[in-house]
């Protein structure tokens, strides 16, 4: 447990990405396989079931300490996260030979942490209260954090990534895709995770998604019309249907598995052949349903009947990335779109193809895009007709060009009470960008705002913050920097007033996106270049 | 009739006619030390520790009227006689020791426990009521070991050097500054290099006979524009300023109580929190309380609510006193 307390600690002393790497991939290098498969599992945000309830920890900590039940309360609001609470309110009476822990992380994860799941409520508080008199602090800390649920220490999928790679001397796109996906923790799979043959590729695992980026110029700079295919930019959830051997699976783009959510897109995937598809899973009667229906799908591991009913689900497909057990995505737009619309030809209505636009030209296509609100689609998205499918946020080859042409990904970090009848609520926002100086990346506030989310999503980020205030400035309370948003706004201006240098005319909440990591969010050197582009100067 | 009372202008004793602490310009002031919510400028006469008066005159001008005072000295104003009692916070730090008619009342200021070479030891005072400071009042606060915090700040400073890159230190100019150059001692010979914010509260230390690092400013030192492995100490106010760019890419620490919470640590943007905190701590403030066997307690500053409550229902009897007094730290941040 040292060796991953020490880790920690590099990791959540510096803002650096290179250090952090550093770190990373050092611990790797020196921790048993089994350790660093369960070190990747836990860095990386992936977490356990949550074995001990809030009670729980509270009962524990106050037949432990003797404080009183609102002081624990006072002190877990001051301290914001209560596995951190109980590792500084133990600390009077932790044993003054607290020492290093001998145990692996291993150890901790399978014989210790793991089985407290078949234990009762008395035993797991005995426990509880063994581990945080018996390890030093920042032990104590770990291992509540793990039994409660996950731990955040800034470190992305993409970090992780480098750091694997770097070890094993792979491609890191193939580290990417290895990582892809559900995995159980163990020296097996670590072996497999470096295994420096990447032909062996058993797995139900999604490609990693190529995104299109926002089109920030006139779209005939792009070149000759017909060198680009055009699609409607469908508001839904993006997904990789895989099909391999005949087991299907389906894959969000936050690589979270769905395959439970949608059985109807499943069950219309029956007929088809192996092939992995791209494509946009959408709220479908008829015509496309607005992206709030489609909400109440999402975050359901399983639909009941009326459900169903209520919001089927389609999946509109744009790309073919393997077929037949082949990898398509070094061949040409053109040709896996037409693989795509082969195979989905006579498939079952739940599945089809986005349709191309058949506009001749920029001029014919941007009036076209002017119908984008009508037909509840965000506008367009243009493809060039003879690029492979990429990686990542890379440009060049996919374009959305928009109608609401300003948008920007943007991290939560403030939020304040509203006033009068939603004085109690926090209902008013502080969202920020990432900005990057020698390769340090910190938030800096972009804009506040104000409206656009549901009732039902003000209460539920409301419960969210309460839970993960860092601090009060009487209204304003600090949180954790982990929800991010789509900001749409009107227009931008240089501004000298906002540490920023921009500000944004009518920001309002697009949408909640659940589905991005902070790392995710847009920075602001992005953001500046939409200034270069629309701000009025 | 209570020995000091909350006014407008801040704590007031009707029997001696003097202020602690006042907020607004009074005749006569007895400054628990120079830190800018306690000695705040236009009062007609300032009553302090000895070694605190060259830091009131730096800070609020070099003709202020100060009746310096030795710890234990006693003095008689009005009906009231008056002591200061050293309190362990800053140099010149003291606490008021009032008494009238054989009742007793003590007045902390900012008041540590912690070991610091920079200024007397903190001495409990036996009193019938304490107004003591709260800053810190929930027991998740207990400052580590300061040699331990040291260490920590010295591998910092040379990881950094190592990779050829400068170590800025914030710290609150007065006080947190010194403490750390002295705390460093044990470590290194090396010059540290100072804020120009810094420089005039570090020479009234020396010149006390403090023992810390040699320091130069860093205006000067900028001439050969070199400040690769150097340690900068700053204020926490010079963050993000214009002043920074001539160190390049160099890592950033803060030293204070606050940062023994990850989320401020990881809020604040700065590379490494160091928890040195010239406040006392819970257990620090517990023990004050206990060994003054003060039979009333009034809290003033940071968390004077959760401190009342908690000796209220261990039979004391607690209040608190709304003054304006606040903290450095996050006063120096705002
Ligand atoms: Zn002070
Ligand atoms: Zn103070």
């Amino acid at each position: 447990m040292q060796a991953f307390t020490d880790l920690f600690v590099s990791l959540d002393s510096t803002t650096a990405t290179n250090a952090k790497v550093a770190a990373l991939r050092h611990y790797l290098e020196q921790a048993p396989a089994g350790d660093a498969a369960w070190a990747i599992y836990i860095v990386s945000g992936r977490r356990a079931k949550r074995l001990a309830g809030r009670p729980l920890l509270k009962d524990a900590l106050q037949t432990l300490t003797g404080y009183p039940e609102w002081m624990v309360l006072d002190a877990y609001a001051t301290v914001g996260d209560f596995a951190e609470t109980a590792s500084l309110l133990t600390e009077e009476v932790r044993a003054t030979d607290a020492r290093g822990d001998q145990h692996s992380l291993a150890y901790w994860m399978e014989q210790e942490i793991l089985p407290l799941a078949d234990l009762d409520e008395e035993a797991k508080k005995q426990k509880l209260m063994d581990w945080w008199q018996r390890l030093p602090q920042l032990s104590a800390f770990l291992v509540t954090k793990l039994i409660t649920g996950g731990l955040r220490v800034g470190v992305s999928q993409t970090l992780v990534a480098r750091a694997v790679a770097e070890l094993a001397d792979l491609p890191r796109d193939v580290i990417t895709h290895r990582l892809m996906g559900e995995w159980q923790p163990g020296a097996g799979w670590f072996a497999e995770l470096i295994d420096p043959d990447i032909t062996a590729d058993l797995s139900s695992r999604p490609y990693p998604f190529y995104l299109a980026s926002p089109l920030e110029h006139e779209p005939a700079e792009l070149g000759a019309r017909e060198q680009w295919l055009a699609e409607w930019k469908w508001d839904g959830i993006r997904a990789q249907l895989v099909k391999r051997g005949g087991e299907i699976s389906l894959w969000s783009r936050g690589e979270e598995l769905m395959t439970e959510r949608f059985p109807e897109v499943i069950a219309a995937a029956a007929s088809l052949d192996d092939c992995v598809l791209d494509g946009e899973l959408l709220a479908w009667k008829d015509q496309v349903l607005p992206f709030a229906e489609l909400q109440r799908r999402i975050g359901r591991k399983t639909v009941g009947k009326k459900l169903l009913a209520d919001v089927p689900v389609r999946l509109l497909v744009y790309d073919c990335l393997e077929h037949a057990g082949s990898d398509l995505r070094s061949q040409p737009m053109q040709a896996r779109r037409d693989t795509a619309e082969q195979l989905t030809d006579g498939a079952d209505e739940r599945i089809g193809t986005s349709p191309l636009l058949t506009a001749q030209s920029w001029e014919a296509l941007a009036e076209a895009r002017e119908g984008s609100r009508e037909r509840g689609v965000e506008g367009l998205m243009l493809k060039a007709a003879d690029s492979p499918y990429l990686t990542g946020r890379k440009k060049g080859a996919w374009w959305k060009w928009k109608v609401e042409p300003l948008t920007v990904d943007a991290v939560m970090i403030y939020a304040q009470a509203g006033s009068g009848r939603r004085a109690t609520l926090f209902t008013d926002y502080t969202f920020a960008v990432w900005t990057e100086q020698d390769g340090e990346r910190s938030l800096v506030p972009i804009a506040k705002a104000y409206s656009g989310l549901t009732d039902a999503e003000i209460n539920k980020l409301n419960r969210w913050i309460r839970a993960n205030t860092i601090e009060r400035f009487g209204p304003v309370r600090s949180v954790s920097a982990e929800q991010v948003f789509e900001l749409a706004f009107e227009g931008i201006n240089a501004s000298t007033r906002h540490k920023s240098g921009v500000a944004l005319r009518f920001p309002r909440i697009a949408r909640w996106r659940t589905d991005m990591q902070p790392e995710d969010a847009n920075t602001l050197g992005q953001v500046q270049d939409l200034l270069q582009l629309y701000g009025n100067t | 009739m209570p020995l000091v009372e909350l006014t407008d202008k801040g704590l007031y004793c009707p029997a001696g006619d003097f202020y602690v602490d006042p907020w607004r310009p009074v005749p006569r002031a007895v400054i628990t030390h120079g830190h800018a919510d306690h000695a705040r400028p236009g009062s007609g006469l300032y009553f302090a520790e000895a070694s605190g008066i060259p830091i009131l005159r730096q800070r609020l001008g070099a003709d202020l009227k100060a009746h310096p005072l030795a710890y234990g000295e006693s003095l008689a104003l009005g009906r009231a006689r008056v002591s200061l009692h050293p309190a362990g916070h800053i140099l010149g730090s003291a606490q008021v020791r009032i008494e009238v008619d054989g009742e007793v009342w003590v007045i902390t200021g900012d008041f540590k426990r912690d070991e610091d070479p920079t200024c007397a030891a903190f001495e409990p005072v036996t009193c019938d009521t304490l107004i003591t400071e709260a800053t810190f009042a929930l027991p998740i606060y207990r400052w580590p070991d300061i040699d331990v915090v040291a260490a920590d700040i010295f591998r910092w400073w040379q990881a950094n050097a190592e990779q050829g890159r400068a170590s800025v230190l914030f710290c609150y100019a007065l006080g947190k500054a010194q403490r750390v150059l002295a705390a460093l001692m044990t470590h290194t010979q090396q010059r540290v290099l100072l804020h120009g914010a810094a420089v005039p509260l570090t020479n009234i230390y020396r010149k006390a006979g403090v023992a810390m690092l040699p320091t130069e400013p860093a205006l000067e030192a900028e001439v050969e524009k070199k400040f690769a492995g150097e340690l900068i100490i700053a204020p926490p106010g010079a963050n993000g300023t214009a002043w920074m760019k001539r160190f390049g890419d160099c890592g950033t620490g803060f030293c204070s109580g606050w940062m023994l919470l990850r989320g401020n640590r990881r809020r604040r943007g700065y590379d490494r929190g160091f928890v040195m905190s010239d406040h006392a701590d819970w257990p620090a403030l517990i023990q004050t309380i206990e060994e003054s066997q003060a039979r009333q307690v009034l809290a003033t500053h940071g968390r004077s609510d959760i401190l009342v409550r908690y000796l209220t229902e261990r039979g004391m009897r607690a209040a608190e006193l709304r003054t304006e007094f606040g903290d450095e730290d996050l006063a120096a941040e705002a």
